[in-house]
Parts: structure tokens; sequence; C-alpha cells
């Protein structure tokens, strides 16, 4: 079996062990590491990606997928130089204030990830004050909110309105159990997505990447 | 053993719709449908509806008494809602929830106070989820003294142990039943409750890890649920494991389920 195909094989198993040995014999081979991340990690979250939107696999395959994805990261980052790794953006990603659920919004982080984006984390309990500080910071194109429950949907809606003030340069995406299209439209967000491989998507399709 | 029903809760996307029409009639149903399936008490939510969130409450508070005579649980963080859902409530109502976390708990315990519900109390305090049986037991160590010197009685107390989601921990459960376990020994007065749902969030046939999660919990010492009533296989394990765990003298709930061919096998 080519390497990248055993790459994306031992991925899709979540198995980390043998994701680090397949690209360490990758590197050796000389494959480039972007077409290592690209061709081989990326493209199998991906896949995982779709099956978990089409539930095919479940939440936990997932988190040992992402995993296997960092210990593949770990082994050819390193030897990425300058800008041969291309990030297709940034992305601020919180749960908005008074919430402190962050299962759905770490599946939408690995998605991400694994979609080549950088995640800039806030955690959970989020503050409007500090989603500003890090949009200022981090200079992101989109910014994720995500809330479980019903009772902080008010406080998405305070932090896009907080968020008002940079609207030209960035996308606000916001998805969680209670949060529907709808909401997202009177709240006056740019997307919704209703699970973490949607919400790589909808961001794609925002940037025009997609 | 208590059981609150869960299912008018507007996190649910058919009642949040029906909250949101003022579908009073299918809400109704659903009420008299969960207390005739063997809930003895009724959970109200209505989250979705935000602003107006207090005014819904006291709304759905009316109705459901209209057509039920078991006591209502009014679930909300807001106590703006929950004030309203207990101004309406006739008779001894009960709330969920207080917790340990500051601003909640000096909001919610006047309301305590003064309308005398009985207390679903979630083991959390500022310090954000529990994460281990030592967190749980620690704010229990608070919440329970402090609940007692404001007045309410162990018996109205219903604590919470907060189950995370088997699918990201495997010991998720295994931590609420061990907290279970010594919550029960060190307070043999108090009620200790959970929601089963939240243990089979992201695996596959949820039903059949929050009915394996009812009967452990049900083992080491819970004695409420929140659930589903008309999960029809549910209710019919929680009477046989009732019997197994000898809360079901001489077997005759159990016996009467079976003759009135409540049980499912």
């Amino acid at each position: 079996m080519p390497v990248l195909e055993e790459i994306k094989e031992a991925l899709m198993a979540g198995n980390a062990n043998k994701v680090r040995e397949a690209v360490t014999r990758a590197v050796e081979e000389g494959v480039p590491p972007g077409t290592i991340i690209n061709d081989g990690l990326i493209a199998a979250m991906n896949i995982i990606g779709v099956k978990f939107k089409n539930n095919e696999v479940y939440v936990p395959e997932v988190l040992v997928a992402a995993r296997a994805m960092h210990a593949g990261m770990d082994v050819v980052k390193p030897l990425l130089t300058g800008d041969a790794l291309q990030e297709k953006g940034t992305m601020v990603i919180g749960t908005v204030k008074g919430d402190l659920h962050d299962i759905g919004k770490n599946l939408v982080i690995m998605m991400m990830e694994g979609a080549g984006f950088k995640m800039i984390d806030l955690g959970i309990d989020v503050p409007p004050e500090k989603f500003i500080q890090a949009v200022e910071e981090y200079k992101p194109q989109v910014v994720g909110l995500s809330a479980l429950l019903t009772s902080t949907m008010m406080q998405m809606k305070k932090t896009v309105e907080a968020l008002a003030p940079y609207r030209h340069a960035i996308k606000v995406i916001v998805g969680g159990a209670p949060v529907t299209q709808k909401f997202a439209e009177e709240i006056g967000a740019d997307g919704y997505a209703p699970d973490a491989a949607s919400a790589v998507d909808k961001v794609k399709e925002l940037l025009g990447l997609a | 053993m208590l059981i609150v029903g869960e299912l008018i809760n507007s996190s649910r996307r058919p009642i949040a719709e029906a909250i949101a029409a003022r579908d009073k009639a299918y809400l109704q149903e659903l009420a008299v449908k969960q207390v005739e399936a063997g809930a003895h008490i009724i959970d109200v939510n209505c989250g979705t509806s935000l602003a107006q969130e207090a005014a819904v409450m006291a709304w759905l508070v009316d109705i459901v008494q209209e057509v039920v005579d078991v006591p209502l649980c009014i679930d909300t963080p807001s106590p703006a809602a929950m004030e309203a859902g207990l101004a309406h409530h006739k008779g001894k109502a009960m709330i969920n929830s207080i917790t340990a976390e500051r601003t909640r708990w000096e909001e919610v315990l006047p309301l305590v106070q003064r309308y005398k519900p009985s207390v679903i109390a979630l083991l959390m305090d500022d310090g954000g989820m529990p994460a281990t049986v030592e967190d749980r037991l620690r704010v229990a160590g608070r919440l329970v003294p402090a609940l007692v010197d404001a007045g309410v009685p162990e018996e109205d107390i219903y604590l919470d142990p907060l189950v995370k989601p088997l699918g990201v921990g495997s010991t998720c459960g295994v931590e609420v039943l061990e907290s279970t376990r010594i919550l029960r020994q060190k307070y043999p007065q108090v009620h200790l409750i959970c929601g089963l749902s939240n243990i089979s969030y992201g695996l596959p046939e949820r039903r059949l890890l929050n009915r394996a999660f009812m009967v452990m919990c049900l083992s080491v010492g819970m004695d409420a649920f929140i659930l589903d009533p008309l999960d029809r296989p549910l209710m019919s394990l929680l009477a046989a494991a009732k019997a197994v765990a000898g809360k079901d003298d001489y077997c005759l709930e159990y016996i009467a389920a079976a003759r009135a061919g409540k049980l499912v096998v």
C-alpha cells in the first residue's frame, strides 16, 4: 500500500502509533511534508468529517482520529519551513458567556484543524470583550460562537452585536444544540452549521474557498 | 423513587416550536401522557423564548397545571423566569436548579426561601463543571449545609452530580456512580437525582446506554431521575431494577405494573 494510503487508513482507524510510524516512513521516503499533511492527514480527517455528518462514525471515533492526526502533525510540522504550511485561514472560537459546554466546540476545532485552518480556542464561558480582544490580536477571518443552553443564546446575540465594528473583516458563524438557521439570521450571524463537519463547509463557503 | 418527566423542554425542537406557536393542546397532551406513564413531576423549560422567557414560563405553568395534578419542575437558570414560574405554580413546586456558583446562589436562594419548592442542586461552583468525584463531594459539602442553614429541609434537596458524555471520557459514568455511592452514605436523607440522556451523547443506540446507566445509578443509591417516561422499555426496566434493589416491598409495584400491562420485555 502506498504510504499516504497507509497514513489515511491508520488515521481513520484512530491508531496514533501507526500514523506516527507511517508519517515517519513517508518523510524518510522523501514525500514532501505538505503532501503528507494535505493528501494524508487532512484528506483522512475530511473523510471522517463526512462520515460523522452522515452518522456513520460517532463522537469517540472522531476524538481518536483527531488524536491520531495530531500525532502525525507532531512528526511533520517541525520539517515545514516558512510558508510551506499554507493555512487556509484563522478562526477564533469559543463557547459564549454563561455556558460551560465544550464538546461541540472542540469537535469543530478538530474538524477545522483537520481542514487546514489555524484555530484560536478561547475556551468556555467567554465574554464578548474576550472575543473582541482575540479578534484584535489574531486578525481572524472567522469567529465561531458556540452555545448549548437555551439560556445562553441571548449571550450569543450580545456577542454578535459586540462584534459589529469588525464585521467588515470577519464572518461570524454560530452553532450548538438549541441554535437554528432562523435564530442565526435573527441575531445577524453570517452562518449556521448543525454539526462540526458542516461547520467546515460553511466556513469555506463564507470565505469563498468552497 | 421520583420520576421527573423531561419532555417539555424547549431544547427539543418540536417543543420549541410548540411553545413559540403557543400550541396549548399539544403541550397539555404531552404533560398528561407523561403523568399517565408514571411521571411524578413534570419538567417545564422554555429557554428558547429568550427575552420573553419569564412571561412564557408563567403561561406554561398555567396551562400544564390546568390538566395535571402533579407538581411542576421549573427548569431555568434565569431567576426572573424561575420567579414567574413559582409565582404561578399552585402547590409545592420543584426548581431546576440552584448551584454553588456565587451569583446563581445569591439570586435563586431568596426564591427558594420565599416559595419553598423542592430544590435540584447541581454540584458545580464557580470553578465550572465538576471534573472528579472529589469536586462533586467538595461542592456537596458546601451546598447541603448551606441549604439546610437557609431553612431547606434535607428531604427537599435533590443533588445532581452532573453527568457528562461517555463519548468524550470513558470514566464519566463511573465518576457519577462513585459520587452517588459516597453521597448516599454521607447524606442519607438527601435525594440524589440525575438526567439520564447526557451519558449517551454522541454514541449510537443512545437509549440502551441510558437504560444501563439508570440501572447502575439506582443500584448505588440514586433515587430520582429526570427521564422520558414515554420510553416504555426504560420504565419497565426501572420497575424491575427497583424490585431487584429491594426498593419495592414484596414486589407489589412490579406485579401491579405487570398486571396493568405496563411492562414490556
